[in-house]
């Protein structure tokens, strides 16, 4: 067996693993959740349900929908999510496809999940739907620049700071946790940026307060509003994947410590500690992150959204933009 | 949908949308995400309930008034058998006044903590919508040791009520106000001091004082735009006599008024500490004696039977002015006719207004804000069976049809 056999059967296995841990945890998202307002919640494999019922339930293209792009736009936007996943390492193992794709292919593919999902929502022919895809542009313009400017940030100061690996690889992050690098006003700049990318993360996956494109009880579900049976659960497993690998990506980078080590593990067992470890990692930064403020905060309007990561959050990104490169200069 | 080539889009709100309660269709004339204008269509939900009650007496229309709407049922009864009992002469004793006084604000707190937690609801600040529903969750409780039932009370009759407060009840009414005085702060501080929240609801569908006045807004809508308008304080009736009652104005406690879906919340959150207080008052004051006038019900249909007149009551619900106004005559057993005026009538015509140069994402929260009873609403649908059209009756049509009305009985 080859290594190419190899990495796909690891990579078919890694994609399965994160599409059902994607649906695990937002059942438990959804039951903590629900205990936080009082109330019992779902059963943990209720997501699990939904895609199944879903997956039996007819799949209704409305008249005036566009069909290829209406029926593409899940799968693209579920693919997109998914590939992203193969180029980040977990633990101490490294990505399936290392060297081929770093941090600017991640934004890109996290961008064509979104604009996918927005092309469905134009595709559909209605109302709502076309309201939903232009908030889901208009908030992808606004989160974008401080999400670009944390990555820049954090590209240019590994490569200044001379940490070992490409610039823009997120294996660099990974060997290497920026915070043993930075001195004291860098460390600032790194608490301004990891604020900044904690804010974008909720536009990022569509929820609370940044829900704007799907809100319920203004727009109807907004883009996801004429999906049915099929597509709608693609759909949704789109928006759990993207929840899953936002979160993956904040963790690897601000977050890559591994257990293994520590305990003095030795082969398969090292990589296997730390990969169990790196998905608790995922899962504690997808409560603090996701959860927490989405019952924390109602919803914003879409011009209060891009208000708010144009000037308050570009601002604090730009801030630790400031610090860090202080802290190289320095 | 491109902002600022003035050219607008329509977009519907309803009939049947999550944001609502009940089916209302906005049409909104959109300019990229601003309201430039809207429409309001009613017409979804009309039941024929004044029709229906022709052919009951009293008694029986006690149970359809409660059916008008599932959360101000006691207000509407309360309503109908205060204009009956203008109509028939019929006194109430004293301490049937005073448990209708506390019926009524049991249900002004739950309809405004219900609102509150729906607003919050409305933009998706989910966690304070079930604080306050878990937090409403007493009222009703204290609503069903009372009466036995959570919506539909049948506590009220003609000449008085059909339940009494026992020492047990009013047990539960003082720890439930106890609970409130504690915990009911934690919501309003939640949501008040949440930086969302606000900026979802200030300066949102704001109606002016002035503009509150000529469309006639009712009620916490009114208060809401610094109007000091409140029929328990203006025209007193049942236990309010006795009482002091301020109407609650958002100037009185933050020193300036807006009159935008924050300041309708301001009102209607701290109208429920003020319910709390009129329990209280009641509670203390309430005279021993008789609960019903006629207590025999035969007796007392057979005297409604011989009234003759036209009486009508207004009383002040959860939503602002609920006017009954019902027509007696000898020898009938049945009405001859009655007149409902649920406060959504007055209150919905300050739509539009509220509507213009917001966001299409208010447009729920606007509707919500008034807090509509589209069914309360609803009776002024002219159906032609026989071509299948659907009219809604404007103002000015109604106007001209009372002139021609008017016309035709002078004989010119």
């Amino acid at each position: 067996m080859n290594l190419l056999h190899f990495k796909v059967i690891a990579g078919v296995a890694l994609l399965i693993f994160a599409s059902l841990l994607s649906l695990v945890f937002e059942g438990v998202d959804r039951i903590i959740h629900a205990r936080m307002q009082l109330r019992l919640g779902p059963p943990l494999f209720q997501p699990f349900f939904d895609i199944l019922k879903l997956l039996g339930k007819e799949n209704i293209v409305p008249r005036r929908a566009i069909p290829w792009a209406f029926n593409g736009a899940p799968w693209v936007s579920a693919a997109a999510a998914l590939m992203i996943l193969l180029y980040v390492p977990m633990g101490s193992l490294p990505p399936i496809l290392a060297g081929s794709g770093d941090l600017i292919l991640i934004l890109y593919l996290l961008g064509l999940s979104a604009v996918a999902m927005a092309v469905g929502g134009f595709a559909s022919g209605s109302t709502y739907a076309n309201v939903g895809a232009q908030r889901e542009m208009t908030l992808m313009m606004s989160y974008e620049l401080p999400l670009a400017v944390v990555i820049i940030t954090l590209a240019w100061f590994s490569y200044r700071s001379g940490m070992p690996g490409e610039p823009f690889s997120l294996e660099t992050f990974v060997g290497m946790p920026v915070w043993s690098v930075v001195g004291w006003t860098g460390l600032f700049g790194l608490i301004c940026l990891l604020i900044a990318l904690l804010a974008v993360v909720p536009a990022e996956v569509g929820k609370v307060p940044m829900d704007i494109a799907e809100a319920k009880t203004e727009i109807l579900e907004g883009l996801i509003c004429e999906y049915s049976g099929r597509n709608l659960a693609m759909m949704k497993i789109a928006f759990s994947l993207r929840t899953l690998v936002m979160c993956a990506v904040v963790v690897s980078l601000f977050f890559p410590w591994t257990i293994g080590k520590h305990f003095g593990l030795q082969g398969a067992m090292l990589f296997l500690a730390d990969f169990v470890f790196f998905w608790v990692k995922v899962f504690l930064m997808q409560i603090a992150g996701v959860t927490l403020v989405r019952t924390a905060f109602g919803r914003y309007k879409i011009w209060q959204a891009s208000q708010f990561y144009w000037f308050h959050i570009a601002g604090l990104s730009l801030a630790g933009m400031v610090l860090l490169s202080l802290d190289v200069i320095l | 949908m491109a902002e600022g080539s003035n050219k607008t889009y329509k977009v519907p709100i309803g009939p049947v949308h999550v944001g609502l309660k009940e089916p209302i269709t906005a049409w909104l004339d959109v300019d990229g995400e601003r309201i430039k204008d809207a429409t309001i269509r009613p017409g979804a939900i009309h039941r024929g309930i004044e029709f229906m009650a022709r052919d009951r007496n009293p008694i029986q229309i006690i149970y359809l008034a409660e059916r008008i709407c599932g959360i101000c049922s006691f207000a509407h009864i309360v309503a109908f058998v205060r204009a009956i009992e203008d109509a028939a002469k019929i006194e109430v004793p004293a301490r049937a006044q005073y448990i209708r006084t506390i019926v009524l604000e049991l249900e002004r707190i739950h309809s405004h903590i219900l609102w509150a937690g729906v607003a919050c609801y409305t933009f998706g600040y989910d966690s304070a919508f079930h604080l306050g529903m878990i937090l409403r969750e007493k009222v009703m409780d204290v609503l069903e040791a009372l009466t036995g039932n959570r919506v539909n009370y049948g506590t009220g009759t003609i000449g008085g009520v059909r339940r009494d407060i026992t020492p047990t009840v009013e047990k539960v009414i003082r720890e439930m106000i106890d609970l409130y005085r504690n915990e009911f702060s934690i919501f309003y501080d939640v949501v008040t001091q949440d930086p969302i929240a606000k900026a979802r609801m200030r300066n949102v569908g704001v109606l002016s004082r002035e503009d509150a006045v000529t469309h006639c807004a009712l009620g916490p809508t009114a208060r809401g735009s610094g109007l000091r308008v409140d029929l328990r304080w203006s025209s007193p009736y049942e236990a309010y006599c006795d009482m002091d009652i301020k109407p609650v104005v958002p100037q009185d406690h933050t020193g300036e008024v807006y009159g935008d879906v924050f300041d309708r919340f301001l009102v209607r959150v701290l109208e429920v500490y003020q319910s709390i207080e009129i329990l209280e008052d009641a509670l203390a004051g309430m005279p021993a004696g008789e609960l019903m006038w006629e207590p025999k019900l035969p007796k007392l249909l057979n005297y409604l039977k011989q009234a003759d007149g036209t009486g009508w009551s207004s009383i002040e619900a959860p939503r602002g002015d609920d006017t009954h106004a019902v027509r007696l005559t000898a020898g009938q057993e049945n009405i001859t006719w009655w007149k409902v005026r649920a406060p959504t009538y007055a209150n919905a015509v300050s739509w539009p207004i509220m509507f213009r140069e917001n966001d299409l994402a208010d447009s729920p929260l606007i509707i919500n804000s008034i807090d509509p009873c589209i069914s309360c609403m609803e009776r002024m649908v002219v159906t032609d069976r026989s071509s299948g059209a659907e009219q809604v009756v404007t103002k000015a049509d109604l106007i001209e049809r009372c002139r021609d009305k008017t016309r035709r009985m002078m004989g010119s």
